[in-house]
């Protein structure tokens, strides 16, 4: 927080840190990591809902195949090796890791995988969207699967990281065999209940209030990962101000989803430290260009936006800067795409935005046919992203200091997110985080024209046949380097034409005690077991 | 029950001579003697006063974005460090001025109470004195309205109306009926309460003599309502209006925290308390401290008033 | 009389299926509960599935039948967010919403009584001027900024009480879980019952000041002076006794609105109640849980006014000749 000038915390701050401080006695024995955060985890059942905080309590519980670490990079899981076979590059083999016992006792072998997998594909789940490319699991030995895809895919294993193994018989014995069916009246075994092979196993569960975990004794990796949780007390607290006030009065240890303004608090507080980062998530505008007139603009008869000049003033009159300085305090790093530095195709070089200049935007409207600007409707969340509705705000009052007058209209994502899907709006803002670190996940759902399995989240009515061609492309081509330049191509284009307005990738911010250390998860979705090298 | 008001009061001009009585006399005297009520009449005409000055005494125009600078966010108060003499009592998050923004959000604040108290009272009283005057079957119905009212809270009215209010009207935003949609809200939450007052007092009055007297001759019901049973049942509806207006203007502060009050971009007081409240742990209390205390005193200051006005209108407290 | 019963329960019933005709209507527009189910990248055709699935593409009538069938036998399915049996959600979250209100209404009584009957007995003293501004502050404030500053004073200033939750609980026999019991559960309850108290309190203290005035003006009070009764008899013997049925009265029927009342409460002190289950659903359009929530509260509305209603017709005779006649 180098900006942050200390002088203006008021002396009431001073006071409050010396009670907390007289307050806590911590002692360094403690085990237990009382864990909070904004939102809870909707069910147990690990395919049911494709959700971070679901994934964040599953981690701790279930396993996937792989898993991603804090820095994002894959590490075997129940899986120890994976390749795709020499002589069929549509099959992925896993080879999986022995002497596995869930926590009730039972061995894990390859019908768990296979059960697991399947189950994933059913209707009533939620992660089939991870599985498209997936024709069929086979059981090769009781240490062997393989996958076998719909054409080669050389990315699967990028999306196995969130995919839980279930125990086949346990589920099967415990009306866990298929995920919830919401017609269903009956509760689902997995829903609050937990069987997996995971490094904790479940103690108790009351949904939106606590969960607690213990440590298992019989985790495969207790001497690989010395994280010494011996517990794990998870209670959601979705009202910011009330999750800080119990940080900072001592009654819970680690907070995620930390408010960007009070983490400069947070952090001179004594006894308490921050740990922020980036997510692998670009926040941007999008801008809907397909429509022949605009349906909140006073410009009749055409569509300002359809002009590349305009969206190129939008953003040149966007202050990168001040949003990041100011809105963020310091908790992003603006981008020239939508994308971020984790992922594939990612070129220093190419992420680049126009310096702020407002004379320069005044004028490029004004050869665009507007020098008195236009009104527009910009439509944002006010529940999901980090300060969302703070960004769009700033963004009105910059877009307002060169005619363009904007209206802001701040919904839950519930409403949001549904209007983008349906195209309904002109201008709006969203967040995508990429799970499988590669651009073929954003081109696919944000530039490609929209179809029922594909740009679906392409509310700028952006279609362009030679572009979608060069996506597909990259679903199935097995030469990297090909498939590679490809992206960069796709790139260049977009660099090209703005269709969207990147504005940063936002930074998460996690606030623990200062006995312990956990680092930020690029995923937003911290490991404990990861904890065993880095805790103090 | 306090409707013992005396029943001749059938003539206008007899009505309006009795007011004048009570001006001269009674309610203005008890006024003068208390020094309270005196300051609190004062407090709520001079924030009044603010509000309907407001473009005039406000240094900018915090609704309009032009005039919003990023850089100037989250600044302390002038006589602080680092405070700037532009910005008297601060600047909020998104760098508006804080005293400004607190007179126009006044502006607001007060604008959505009247405006919903304006309509539960008209809803309330309107359908108190059909319900209180025909009786039976109307009577049951509306007051079986009345308890599926109650059912629904503030909170949830204003989230129905809200969700109505944006199916119905398509790509409308909210800066454009939040107004509206807020005073509806705070209107159909609050009518009961006038309609069960008035319809008490209305069953009482309808069989009096006047009433009696006034259907003989042939008079309309809704003349005899509005003219004859109205002003002698009104009394009571004088202190739920004043407690009530304090009532709105905290129901919309509550509704902002919620999420389903003005925007951001138009704060009223509850929006800017709302803000603030997300920085008061952060050190910028500033954002809260004002609006809060400008919205305390203010519904303070109506409360009181309407406290001195339901001791004086009782007349067996005098 | 059997007759007059008969028909308020009727009406009753009728109050309640207009609120479950309303609470359905209400939730076709507020979001897409499907967009909440599903993950962010679901394709569209699998979202198609569901919603029909859902029966949300079903005759706008026929959803209404199916609702208020399964409504009247208290079925409102699985909660769209936890994908667990509403009813049960809604029987665990009660204890906690239950001893909240509980305790805040016996707060409420035993601080705003004393306070109502002192400023009536001494109107123009300066503790009771002192009181009476004191509790127009309690409505004054909003409930979730008096809840903020409490805790700010309380939890993080002074680290005295907690600042969220409902600390320990323990379970009683079948399910109940308390608070009440252990030290953590009642200091966890203070903060929160006080927020939630203030406004009724408030009210209290002003209705039992208002009617003791009234009933000091009264004959029999006068009489009672004039035979030479001793003051304090006369105030707690007599006024208290004729202000206390109607103050019961209103607060019985205030219980529902501090249920009401207790979203926010809740909200603010993340107190696992019904109230926060409700608004969670409210923001995440879990329709099921909204469905049973508003059932809920509308029930407990219309029956007790019904038991005040019939109450009101077996004391008052004049009452009971209008209702009759009608």
């Amino acid at each position: 927080m180098k900006q942050m000038d200390k002088t203006r915390l008021p002396a009431l701050f001073a006071a409050t840190l010396l009670a907390t401080t007289a307050l806590v006695t911590w002692s360094a024995e403690a085990k237990t990591l009382r864990w909070a955060r904004s939102q809870d985890a909707t069910t147990l059942d690990p395919h049911s809902g494709n959700t971070g905080p679901n994934h964040v309590l599953g981690h701790n519980i279930y396993e996937p195949l792989v898993i991603r670490g804090f820095d994002g990079k894959l590490v075997g899981a129940l899986a120890t090796s994976w390749r795709v076979l020499p002589d069929n590059p549509s099959v992925w083999e896993f080879k999986l890791r022995p002497n596995v016992k869930f926590h009730n006792g039972n061995a894990f072998t390859a019908d768990d995988v296979v059960f697991s997998i399947k189950r994933a594909l059913m209707p009533a789940a939620d992660m089939k969207s991870l599985l498209v490319s997936v024709e069929d699991v086979t059981k090769v030995d009781d240490l062997t699967v393989q996958f076998k895809t719909k054409g080669p895919n050389p990315l699967l294993v990028n999306n196995l990281t969130n995919l839980f193994i279930m125990d086949k018989e346990w589920s099967e014995a415990n009306n866990a065999a298929t995920p919830q069916n919401l017609k269903e009246k009956t509760e689902n075994g997995a829903t609050r209940n937990a069987n997996g092979t995971g490094p904790f196993t479940l103690v108790s569960r009351e949904p939106d209030v606590r969960t607690v975990v213990k440590k298992n004794d019989a985790y495969w990796g207790n001497a690989e990962y010395n994280h010494g949780i011996t517990e794990i007390v998870y209670r959601p607290i979705p009202e910011a101000a009330t999750r800080v006030a119990a940080l900072l009065s001592g009654e819970i240890d680690y907070l995620q989803d930390v408010p960007v303004q009070d983490i400069a608090r947070l952090q001179t507080a004594q006894g308490i430290k921050v740990e922020a980062g980036p997510e692998n998530r670009p926040i941007f505008l999008g801008f809907n260009i397909g429509l022949p007139e605009l349906r909140s603009s006073d410009v009749k008869g055409k569509n300002p936006l359809a002009d590349v000049r305009v969206r190129q003033a939008i953003n040149t009159a966007i202050n990168r800067d001040a949003i990041q300085r100011v809105t963020m305090r310091g908790q992003s790093e603006p981008v020239g795409m939508v994308w971020s530095r984790f992922i594939n195709g990612y070129d220093k070089a190419m992420d680049t935005w126009p310096k702020y200049d407002v004379a320069a935007a005044k004028k490029l409207l004004a050869d665009a046919g507007y020098p008195n600007g236009f009104s527009i409707t910009l439509h944002t969340t006010n529940d999901r992203y980090v300060n969302d509705e703070g960004i769009a705000q700033s963004v009105v009052a910059m877009l307002g200091q060169i005619g363009v007058k904007v209206t802001l209209v701040a919904h839950s994502l519930r409403v949001h997110f549904p209007g983008i899907q349906r195209g309904e709006y002109d201008f709006y803002l969203l967040g995508w985080g990429i799970p499988t670190f590669d651009s073929h996940y954003i081109f696919n759902d944000l530039y490609r024209t929209k179809t029922p399995s594909a740009g679906t989240w392409n509310g700028t009515g952006l279609s362009n046949a030679e572009l979608d061609a060069k996506i597909d492309s990259l679903n199935s081509e097995v030469d990297t380097a090909k498939r590679n330049a490809t992206i960069v191509d796709i790139w260049k284009w977009i660099k090209e034409n703005d269709v969207y307005a990147p504005i940063h990738v936002q930074f998460i911010a996690g606030a623990m005690r200062s006995e312990w250390t956990i680092p930020t998860d690029v995923e937003n979705t911290p490991k404990m077991k990861f904890l065993g090298a880095s805790r103090s | 029950m306090s409707s013992t008001t005396a029943p001749a009061a059938t003539s206008a001009s007899a009505r309006k001579g009795r007011i004048a009585r009570i001006l001269d006399s009674d309610i203005y005297a008890s006024f003068r003697s208390s020094k309270v009520t005196m300051l609190a009449a004062f407090v709520v005409v001079v924030m009044m006063l603010a509000a309907l000055l407001a473009p005039v005494l406000a240094t900018m125009n915090p609704f309009d974005p032009a005039q919003v600078f990023l850089m100037n966010a989250s600044l302390p108060p002038s006589w602080l460090p680092n405070g700037d003499p532009q910005f008297v009592i601060g600047t909020d998050d998104q760098g508006r001025d804080l005293y400004s923004a607190i007179l126009y959000g006044l502006r607001v604040s007060l604008a959505v109470g009247f405006a919903g108290v304006a309509l539960a009272a008209t809803l309330g009283i309107g359908l108190g004195l059909i319900a209180g005057y025909f009786g039976g079957r109307v009577d049951a119905i509306i007051m079986r309205v009345a308890d599926i009212q109650l059912t629904f809270p503030a909170i949830l009215i204003a989230l129905l109306v809200d969700g109505v209010v944006h199916a119905l009207l398509k790509g409308t935003n909210r800066e454009g009926t939040a107004f509206w949609v807020l005073a509806l809200s705070i209107g159909l939450s609050f009518w009961v309460q006038y309609a069960r007052t008035i319809r008490g007092s209305t069953l009482v009055e309808r069989n009096k003599d006047y009433v009696q007297a006034a259907r003989l001759v042939g008079l309309p019901a809704p003349v005899i309502m509005v003219r004859h049973v109205l002003p002698n049942v009104i009394g009571p509806v004088l202190v739920i209006l004043t407690i009530n207006l304090g009532l709105a203007i905290i129901t919309e502060a509550t509704l902002s925290f919620l999420g389903v009050g003005l925007p951001p971009t138009q704060p009223s007081l509850g929006t800017l308390i709302n803000i603030g409240n997300q920085y008061l742990f952060s050190g910028d209390w500033w954002i809260v401290a004002f609006p809060g205390a400008t919205l305390a005193v203010l519904v303070l200051a109506v409360n009181l008033l309407g406290d001195w006005l339901r001791d004086a209108l009782n007349p067996k407290l005098r | 009389m059997t007759a007059f019963i008969l028909r308020r329960l009727l009406q009753s019933l009728g109050v309640l299926i207009a609120v479950a005709l309303i609470a359905f209507l209400m939730f076709r527009f507020v979001g897409d509960p499907v967009n909440q189910m599903v993950g962010i990248d679901t394709p569209q055709a699998e979202v198609e599935r569901l919603r029909q699935e859902l029966g949300l593409n079903d005759p706008v009538l026929v959803q209404i039948a199916r609702f208020i069938a399964n409504a009247a036998r208290f079925e409102f399915g699985i909660s769209y967010q936890f994908r667990l049996p509403v009813t049960q959600l809604l029987a665990e979250r009660a204890p906690a919403t239950l001893e909240l209100a509980l305790v805040s209404a016996i707060f409420s009584l035993a601080v705003g009584i004393p306070m109502g009957v002192y400023t009536a007995l001494r109107r123009d003293s300066a503790l009771a001027k002192a009181f009476q501004a004191v509790s127009l502050v309690g409505v004054s404030l909003p409930t979730f900024l008096i809840g903020i500053l409490l805790i700010y004073l309380f939890s993080v200033t002074l680290g005295w009480l907690p600042s969220f939750g409902r600390g320990q609980v323990v379970k009683l026999g079948n399910g109940w879980s308390t608070g009440l019991l252990t030290t953590s559960g009642l200091k966890a309850l203070i903060l929160p019952a006080i927020t939630l108290g203030l406004f009724q309190m408030t009210l209290i203290m002003r209705l039992v000041r208002a009617e003791m005035l009234e009933v000091l003006r009264t004959d029999y009070i006068k009489f009672a002076r004039a035979r030479g009764l001793k003051t304090r008899a006369i105030h707690f013997g007599h006024a208290l006794k004729n202000t206390l049925v109607p103050v019961i009265t209103i607060a019985g029927l205030q219980l529902g609105s501090i249920i009401a009342f207790a979203i926010i409460t809740e909200t603010v002190f993340q107190w696992p109640g019904m109230g926060l289950l409700f608004l969670k659903a409210v923001q995440s359009v879990d329709i099921p849980i909204m469905a049973a929530y508003l059932m809920m509260i509308g029930f407990l509305f219309v029956v007790i006014n019904l038991i005040v209603d019939l109450l009101y017709a077996l004391v008052d005779p004049r009452l009971r000749a209008t209702i009759g006649s009608a």
